[in-house]
């Protein structure tokens, strides 16, 4: 189970392999990563000043809001979650990437679909189905594009030279089943002619929601936290009983949980959800052991580095993920469907789980491929204390508020008009963290851009060098 | 897990299992709902939409409406009450000394406070409620009473929650088959503004639809709403003003020689939430409508 001791010759083969699937990958997400803070940001302004470009109808806020939330998903979780498998699967096989052209058609053929569907809503083409809003010529580039990114994961798994399985595997694998599962199921039947009758159409987004949101960042991210805090941290795994204890549990657990408590469907549905989400306790807790006895202790000094992405991004799981499950106790839901607590909950899973577990892995990754440092690494540190600032600045608000809320809400002789004025306290703070937050991935795309510049420029000038000094050509690094 | 196939089956049978437990049985289950009957009536619900109406909930989607309003009325419980319609030969006063002679009764005994609050202050105004219980057995003990002295009283269904009670939104819980024609259904998730299931009852003026769509802030102030601007067109007036330009207070208004007519969207769009109507009782929602208090 030692994954820090499989250093091996075939090293800088298997980081060039790399280099191009996953400057494609990355470049287009931080790029929907920044365009989606944006979105976000205009949609926040319009809280506190509803008249805010409401002129112009493709930025009404209900055409907005939907594409932020997609683009930070769909844009950057997705794309750059695939990306660091891509890397994860190669260094557990010890091997070179298999088949590395196909990645790169399908990191193009991501981005346009995001482009294809983030233009689809904010022109009104979205379906209407929550985090499936993406209109149906986007859904297929986007299902294609992952099919090709799996396949070339899926091959590079199978020809692996290492034949051991790591805990990162299991997560990262089933998460590469997982997507294609649900999206497919999703789309085919909410985006297509012939719509189900009635209340199944919810009942279907939820479930695929609660299992992308839910399931397949917890995959992916922790996934990924398994594979760099033992790494960082020099030592092994804590404890792979408790991993795959915990891998198990949430994938047979967590998979139930997405049914609103107040749905108006039969009771048994919310009933079967409520059940999911106690359950699923059992799996956040015993990830959360798995990773603190994984880190308590180790000496590595972390000062906004990739250690500390990963751990915050590791701790933000465990304590969103519980908020995210106590939303389907019956008791709370009363109180908190409806109001910003949900949002909050949402932003958080996408933005202090899964957003810092990538950064992190980016920052760890892309010196390693491109063969180069960072071209600043003061900027990476920033990044992380404005985002993890920014993060929770964002988002702790957003839960107090929703409290305070519903609490509003329950009583009769407070107007909804004042409730919800409540609530817009919270909303100027939480917009402040959210620009922290924009902030911080701006430092993200200084950093990954200027690095693909210094490498395009570095292989035009190559190219130039062979141009002019044939003799020498051998010498040459491509 | 020492192989891949292992992984693949452990994650096929954990998804299959929620596939079919969240997708396929849903779908089996409502997938071939039909038209359900009106409570002790023989109308079909729900009303197909008018053309119009229809082509609103796509203006509807295509705004994300649902982004900040919910189409759903939650139920806490419900409780039934028991209104007094008619006294009859008996005066306020000494009707209410009967009601406190009833206090000894076994099943009562919870409900004084509540019914003494009840007849407070009370000088004979009718219909006046009495008393509001979950307990079948208490309300019909009540009824009874009130009968067996010659007191007309009615006992009414009343849906209990927030969403009902103290937001006035609805008069019963939302239901599977409240959504049987909406394509796509819209319930939404976050309740920025107000839930919208009956704004067709609460607002249905298309007129008041309209002013509020166009400048929110001129007919609620509170509002956040923003404005829909762009679903309106705003032109010189003709010969003769438009019938449908909105009578705007003039802070709103676009200027002299100028009207603000709705778009066919807008038209379609107020159609659509004028249509939005959950108020008749069923089978899985019963309450008793309002009207029958007279």
């Amino acid at each position: 189970m030692n994954q820090t001791a499989n250093k091996s010759d075939c090293s800088g083969e298997l980081e060039a392999s790399l280099r191009v699937p996953l400057l494609a990958l990355f470049g287009g997400a931080v790029i929907w990563l920044v365009v989606g803070l944006v979105l976000g940001l205009i949609a926040a302004i319009k809280f506190h000043a509803p008249e805010f470009l409401s002129a112009c109808p493709l930025l009404t806020y209900g055409r907005v809001a939907p594409a932020a939330n997609d683009a930070v998903l769909y844009g950057f979780c997705l794309p750059a979650g695939l990306g660091v498998m891509l890397w994860i699967f190669a260094r557990l096989s010890q091997r070179p990437l298999a088949l590395p052209v196909v990645p790169v058609v399908a990191a193009h053929l991501w981005h346009l679909g995001v482009l294809v569907g983030l233009g689809g809503i904010l022109a009104g083409e979205s379906t209407g189905h929550l985090w499936l809003e993406f209109p149906r010529a986007a859904a297929v580039l986007i299902f294609a594009a992952f099919l090709l990114v799996a396949l070339s994961a899926a091959a590079t798994f199978g020809w692996r030279r290492e034949r051991n399985l790591y805990p990162s595997h299991w997560f990262l694998f089933a998460a590469l089943l997982w997507f294609p599962w649900i999206y497919s199921t999703a789309n085919l039947l909410l985006v297509s002619h012939t719509l189900p009758r009635g209340v199944v159409q919810p009942v279907i987004g939820w479930w695929f929601a609660n299992n992308l949101i839910f399931v397949w960042l917890a995959l992916m991210g922790i996934g990924t936290a398994f594979y760099f805090l033992p790494k960082i941290a020099g030592r092994s795994l804590a404890s792979s009983g408790y991993a795959l204890f915990g891998f198990l549990t949430l994938i047979f657990f967590g998979t139930w949980c997405g049914i609103p408590q107040s749905a108006p469907v039969p009771a048994w549905l919310p009933a079967a959800s409520a059940l999911g989400a106690l359950l699923s306790v059992i799996p956040l807790l015993a990830l959360a052991l798995v990773a603190k006895k994984t880190v308590s202790g180790a000496n590595v000094a972390c000062l906004g580095g990739p250690f500390c992405f990963i751990k915050f991004g590791v701790l933000s799981f465990v304590l969103s993920g519980v908020l995210y499950v106590s939303q389907f106790c019956p008791r709370y839901s009363l109180i908190l469907d409806f109001t910003w607590f949900g949002f909050g909950v949402t932003q958080w899973q996408l933005l202090g789980f899964a957003g810092m577990i990538l950064m992190g892995a980016i920052y760890e990754i892309l010196p390693k491929v491109m063969g180069q440092p960072l071209p600043f690494p003061k900027l990476a540190r920033w990044n992380f204390f404005f985002f993890a600032g920014g993060v929770l600045l964002f988002v702790i608000p957003l839960l107090i508020g929703g409290v305070e809320q519903g609490m509003q809400w329950h009583d009769a002789r407070v107007p909804f008009a004042d409730a919800s004025a409540v609530a817009l306290k919270f909303l100027r703070v939480s917009t402040t963290g959210q620009l922290l937050v924009l902030l911080g991935s701006l430092c993200l795309l200084l950093n990954v851009f200027v690095m693909t510049i210094q490498w395009k420029l570095g292989l035009v000038k190559s190219v130039l060098a062979y141009l002019t000094s044939p003799l020498a050509a051998s010498e040459v690094k491509p | 897990m020492k192989t891949g196939i292992s992984i693949f089956i452990a994650a096929f049978v954990a998804l299959g299992a929620s596939w079919c437990g969240l997708v396929l049985a849903p779908s089996l289950q409502l997938g071939g709902a039909k038209e359900t009957v009106v409570l002790q009536s023989a109308d079909h619900w729900p009303q197909q939409r008018t053309g119009d109406a229809t082509l609103g909930l796509q203006v509807y989607r295509a705004s994300g409406c649902a982004a900040c309003h919910t189409e759903q009325i939650r139920q806490t419980g419900v409780a039934t009450e028991v209104t007094v319609t008619g006294l009859g030969a008996h005066q306020p006063d000494d009707f209410g000394a009967f009601v406190k002679s009833l206090f000894i009764l076994p099943t009562l005994v919870e409900y004084t406070n509540a019914i003494a609050a009840s007849l407070q202050g009370w000088h004979g105004e009718l219909p006046r409620t009495l008393l509001t219980s979950a307990n079948q057995q208490v309300v019909s003990e009540m009824a009874n009473r009130l009968k067996a002295i010659g007191v007309k009283s009615e006992t009414r269904i009343v849906p209990q929650g927030d969403d009902i009670i103290a937001r006035g939104w609805g008069y019963r819980q939302s239901v599977a088959a409240d959504y049987l024609y909406d394509q796509p259904v819209q319930l939404g998730g976050l309740r920025a503004g107000p839930d919208l299931s009956n704004i067709g009852v609460r607002m249905p003026d298309a007129n008041w639809q309209w002013q509020h769509l166009y400048a929110p802030k001129s007919v609620v102030k509170t509002s956040t709403m923003p404005s829909f601007k762009f679903l309106f067109e705003v032109r010189p007036v003709g010969h003769v003003p438009s019938p449908d330009a909105l009578k705007l207070a003039a802070d709103f208004a676009p200027g002299p020689g100028l009207e603000v007519v709705p778009k066919p969207e807008a038209r379609q769009l107020a159609a659509y939430l004028l249509s939005l109507k959950a108020n008749v009782p069923l089978y899985e929602a019963p309450f008793t409508p309002v009207t029958a208090v007279k």
